[in-house]
């Protein structure tokens, strides 16, 4: 069960971790950081990249074989957010879009009504809809309800590496969830990832914590561990948490070691 | 009939990088032909000429800080031949470079280069707020620190294009004011180019110096063609009247929220802001966004800048290669060399690119400093690149 694949509308993905490109210091070490990350989807900002240049950040990927997820980084309204996916769509042939649609620069976090406008847009457009959205229960019900194939919200705000700031609200977005949850924003190390996973993500998406890192092809590579290894302790059921000590060595059957009877 | 030129080296590309290759080959006595439809223009004519080695430090680029460093240190000797040879000033000044942070979180980014120029030896000083404005007065209240960088100084890349440009003329060099059309090659080596007006242009050696186009060359062999893009950056240049002489006094840089901005203020005046970073291919549109961006960050830094005139608003395209670092010396084609892909860093390198390019073309061997930067590094990646 742990082979599972993730799937996303009609995309199946063997690796759980979903890359963005955005901060990293070179291509050179983008191009590394992502083969060590293990990635099968990366997430390009459409308004920042020339699909038809060639030596940038899309050809990296399609020499790695990494398939691209356009996004609408830098929208602030549903109406840019879908100009910009149709542009993507035309110039990548691919239907699926991160739908971003931010409300502000200070905080980047996302606008829920433009959000939830664009998406609906979207959906019937045909889009293979993947939306960062608010760690709100209620919002990300309401995107599934117009047909995203996935819900992805932040755990804190962009580039913050603050990392899962309110676990409950995750659990109860995985509780209801009828499409995937996949965590975007806010990891900032290995731990972050591997809790994610553990609160019953069905996927990690990141950028910054990677791209940022001082060694960034040594943290994909940690990330990549930290997915696998949290999926694989929320498949195993974890422990429950207890008040006290419960010995993990048995208690019978011990060597006897008191000095005053002999151990035969 | 097509006219033809021979010459001991060619020189692809009249960049600033180009003309100090041409210049220094030429003083070593090699006979030196410069192609391009006009020299002396090209990224110079945008940047905005700080010369940053110590606060434009990256991680996992000790590498290139060294040669960063040592062209750095060429440029007071550098800038005096040039102006003695030529009589062009090139707005050399030895001013500094204050690097600040305006919020806790861009603060903290500051420290963190600050602990990595320490680890790497460099001279830089940690100063308060309130110490950094009393150093710059125009820097917004609300600045919680910076780096005193009185290393990292300034020229001005017009003036430098135009004096390498003088300098060529009397050194010798040849200029043909045409596009390279297409490499030649003759068995297995390059010998030449032919130039959009049908000459053929002989010569010894070719060297490949042209800039974000440098990919772009046809007849270059795949696996010599240098993977070499253009990065997009949209600058601004506005003007302090007398009255507000000096305003800055020297350059003042920052991340506001993680985005880069500095203001270059040069002796005549001009104050240079720049720049985005676009992967947008070869488009050099300025756009709304584009300045909207750097007056917003630029007037949180500096607040008094809205009281100055707006006077020129461009673009131009950074040669950049994988790694940020240059391309410099021999390829796998016999008789071709690059000098490009110096990305950020090309006003900086000019002093040690034209040294080293010269060495290599008389020595045929690069100079220990340069070494790291043959185009050879990437060879076995682009061999990779083949479809499978």
């Amino acid at each position: 069960m742990a082979d599972d694949p993730l799937v996303l509308g009609d995309l199946s993905l063997a690796s759980r971790l979903i890359m963005g490109t955005g901060g990293a210091p070179s291509l050179d070490v983008l191009e590394r950081a992502l083969t060590a990350s293990g990635t099968e989807l990366t997430t390009v900002a459409m308004r920042r990249v020339d699909p038809s240049a060639h030596g940038s950040v899309l050809s990296v990927l399609q020499r790695l074989g990494i398939r691209v997820l356009p996004n609408t980084a830098g929208c602030f309204t549903a109406g840019e957010a879908v100009l910009t996916a149709r542009l993507a769509r035309e110039a990548l042939g691919t239907d699926l879009v991160k739908l971003e649609v931010v409300a502000d620069e200070r905080t980047l976090l996302p606008d829920p009504v433009e959000l939830l406008d664009a998406a609906e847009t979207l959906v019937d457009d045909g889009f293979t809809v993947l939306p960062y959205t608010n760690d709100d229960p209620v919002l990300a019900r309401r995107l599934q309800d117009v047909g995203c194939a996935a819900v992805m919200p932040l755990g804190s705000p962009i580039g913050s590496g603050l990392g899962i700031r309110n676990p409950h609200n995750f659990q109860l977005i995985v509780e209801h969830a009828r499409v995937p949850v996949i965590l975007d924003a806010g990891a900032g190390t290995a731990s972050d990832v591997a809790l994610a996973m553990e609160l019953g993500c069905a996927g990690v998406m990141l950028a910054s914590a990677v791209t940022r890192a001082q060694e960034p092809v040594v943290m994909a590579e940690a990330m990549r561990h930290a997915v696998e290894a949290g999926r694989l302790a929320r498949l195993a059921g974890r422990i429950p948490k207890r008040h006290f000590a419960h010995p993990s060595s048995p208690t019978h059957g011990t060597a006897h070691l008191d000095p005053e009877r002999p151990a035969f | 009939m097509p006219s033809s030129r021979t010459s001991d080296v060619l020189v692809i590309g009249g960049g600033i990088i180009g003309l100090v290759t041409a210049w220094r080959a030429a003083q070593r006595g090699l006979t030196t032909v410069v192609v391009d439809p006009e020299p002396g223009g090209g990224a110079a004519q945008v940047a905005a000429g700080m010369l940053a080695a110590v606060t434009e430090l990256h991680y996992g680029e000790q590498t290139l800080l060294g040669l960063n460093l040592a062209s750095a240190a060429r440029y007071p000797d550098f800038a005096a031949e040039l102006t003695e040879l030529t009589g062009h000033g090139l707005g050399y000044r030895r001013c500094g470079t204050l690097a600040v942070a305006l919020d806790a979180d861009d603060r903290a980014h500051l420290r963190e280069l600050h602990a990595l120029q320490r680890d790497s030896g460099l001279a830089s000083e940690w100063l308060s707020g309130r110490e950094c404005r009393r150093l710059e007065p125009m820097l917004a209240p609300g600045v919680r620190g910076g780096l005193r960088v009185d290393g990292d100084h300034q020229i001005d890349p017009r003036r430098l294009a135009a004096a390498l440009l003088a300098a060529c003329e009397s050194a010798g060099v040849v200029f043909h004011r045409e596009w390279a059309e297409r490499l030649t090659v003759t068995g297995d080596r390059a010998v030449g180019c032919v130039a959009r007006d049908g000459t053929a242009l002989s010569a010894g050696r070719v060297v490949l110096a042209a800039g974000s186009l440098s990919g772009r060359l046809a007849g270059v062999p795949d696996d010599v063609l240098p993977p070499v893009r253009p990065v997009k950056g949209q600058v601004l240049r506005l003007t302090v009247p007398r009255r507000y002489a000096p305003f800055l006094s020297r350059t003042v840089r920052a991340v506001v929220r993680g985005s880069h901005v500095y203001l270059v203020p040069r002796v005549d005046g001009e104050l240079v802001v720049g720049a985005t970073s676009e992967e947008l291919g070869w488009d050099t549109t300025v756009t709304a966004g584009g300045v909207y961006e750097l007056l917003r960050d630029a007037h949180e830094l500096v607040p008094g800048i809205t009281e100055l005139p707006l006077t020129e608003t461009r673009a131009g395209l950074r040669p950049g290669s994988p790694d940020n670092a240059p391309l410099l010396g021999p390829t796998a084609l016999e008789g071709l060399l690059l000098a490009t892909g110096h990305f950020r860093n090309g006003v900086l390198l000019t002093p040690v690119t034209g040294d080293a390019m010269a060495q290599v073309l008389t020595t045929g061997e690069l100079p220990d400093v340069a070494r790291p930067f043959t185009p050879r590094r990437f060879r076995a990646a682009a061999l990779s690149e083949q479809p499978a």
